[in-house]
């Protein structure tokens, strides 16, 4: 899964089966926002293989735990969408049923 | 893109005097919005690396706690099948894996195996039975498993429905919709051989321990009872049993749980100077959709506004020409208007809480896999 150097911790690429831009892209923007990474990354190294080569190299720290952190930082962001999202549409639906009516001001068209 | 090498000059004094934490307004516009001239888009790239403006002594970078202090979302329409909402204070890459997970990856339940009895009809078998699986199920993915491989069949993995359909001879051409597929929660009625000697019980296709009823409180029928499956002709008949798995729309878009789910920016368009008279008619007259309106200053003089900006479609028609240098047409880079359309199988604000659930997933998955 990981290929890095030995000797130097701080440089790792990371090879991930089953992944694609989904996942890929949003941990590298989660990544760029790491002030302790250097540079990051990533490439489908090709589009019929189901991998994809996230690149990490860091300021000094490891940069598997680097990639670790940004993951959990991803899942932590995800945990508070949902839970905005689901706020939201419960404010929706009571505002609707206290309306009584379903006023729709930004319909388009 | 600025060299991530600048970020050691940070401090040095030929920079204009800034205010802490606060980009010039050009940078600031250039780093917010995406800009719309009349030739082509500018700045459709954003800044990636938090540490771009460093050298200026500004912090763009978003930690989680400064992601979970601006993130919003406003439902602007909510129906049994399809929504709209605003995603606000979001980098593009998360908004687009929503949207990938959704069309991808959240699974839902599409006929997948065919048991052909009899088909006399003109329809070939295999062109019937692509027409069954893409018929949306109103059964809910979330009470499946997903069956590999080895799986038997069972209650818990497969939906069966069954098709019988004949037209008489002499009647006139029988049109077969999807409300005559039957949905038998007993599992399969075929038999695997032909009858056996011994009076068994003879096996079947599926092997269900116990009724789909005991599972799914609503019946598991099709969506909609009004898709044209096939057409008959006196004397031709279809007689087939068809079963339904869990899937994802990555593997076929069957199984796609969405229509389609799309976002777009938000436009915003912004007049740079003041519009009067003619020119304000003229401007609201250019836009196809309404945008502008005429405000009355009294006195017999009028005002161009920007009314409607959230339906502007960006077609650029009012910066086309000598009206260039009066509109500013932008697009927020970090506000999503996200409309999901879903199939019918599950709603879809649960929809989006899903794919926002398989994001996490991922990220456990691939945390464990490191560790
Ligand atoms: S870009 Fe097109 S839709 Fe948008 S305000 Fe201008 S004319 Fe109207």
């Amino acid at each position: 899964m990981e290929h890095g150097s030995v000797t130097d911790s701080t440089a790792s690429s990371f090879s991930i089966m089953e992944e694609d831009h989904t996942l890929a892209n949003s941990v590298r923007f989660v990544l760029n926002q790491d002030p302790r990474v250097a540079f990051c990354g990533y490439s489908i190294p090709h589009p019929a293989d189901n991998k994809v080569n996230i690149r990490v190299q860091t300021t000094g720290d490891s940069a598997k735990d680097v990639l670790k952190d940004s993951l959990q930082d991803l899942m932590v962001m995800c945990q508070h969408v949902r839970g905005t999202f689901d706020t939201a549409v419960s404010d929706f639906r009571q505002n609707k049923t206290a309306e009584g009516m379903d006023i729709d001001l930004n319909k388009k068209k | 893109m600025p060299k991530k090498g600048t970020k050691s000059t940070k401090g040095t004094d030929d920079e204009p005097q800034q205010q802490q934490n606060k980009l010039p307004d050009h940078l600031e516009l250039q780093r917010t919005r995406v800009i719309c001239k009349a030739g082509a888009p500018t700045h459709t790239e954003g800044f990636q690396y938090s540490g771009a403006y460093a050298a200026m002594g500004v912090d763009t970078s978003v930690s989680v706690d400064k992601f979970c202090m601006n993130f919003k979302v406003e439902v602007k329409r909510l129906t049994e099948d399809d929504m709209e909402f605003d995603m606000i204070g979001v980098d593009a890459s998360i908004a687009n894996a929503f949207r990938r997970i959704l069309i991808a990856e959240v699974p839902t339940m599409a006929i997948e195996k065919v048991f052909m009895v009899d088909n006399t009809s003109v329809i070939a078998d295999e062109v019937l039975s692509h027409r069954l699986g893409l018929i949306p199920l109103d059964a809910d993915p979330r009470l499946f498993d997903y069956m590999s491989e080895n799986d038997v069949p069972n209650e818990r993995n497969t939906i069966v429905y069954k098709l019988h359909v004949s037209c008489q001879k002499g009647s006139p051409r029988l049109t077969v919709k999807s409300g005559q597929l039957e949905w038998l929660p007993e599992g399969s009625q075929l038999n695997m051989a032909a009858p056996a000697q011994s009076g068994n019980k003879q096996k079947t296709y599926t092997s269900f321990s116990q009724s789909q009823k005991d599972i799914s409180k609503e019946s598991l029928g099709v969506k909609f009872k009004d898709i044209t499956i096939a057409r008959l002709g006196p004397g031709q008949a279809i007689e087939l049993e068809a079963h339904a798995v869990k899937g994802i729309g990555k593997v076929h878009a069957k199984w796609s749980p969405v229509a389609t789910a799309w976002y777009k920016m938000l436009p915003e368009v912004v007049l740079l100077k003041e519009i009067k008279d003619d020119d304000a008619e003229k401007l609201v007259k250019k836009c196809p959709v309404n945008v502008f309106d005429i405000e009355d200053l009294g006195n017999g003089e009028k005002r161009a506004v920007v009314t409607k900006p959230r339906s502007c479609t960006l077609c650029r028609e009012c910066v086309m020409g000598p009206s260039e240098e009066q509109v500013r047409l932008t697009r927020v880079r970090d506000h999503f208007i996200f409309t999901i359309e879903s199939t019918g199988a599950l709603p879809p604000e649960v929809l989006f809480t899903e794919a926002v659930k398989i994001l996490e997933e991922k990220c456990e998955r691939v945390i464990s896999e490191l560790s």
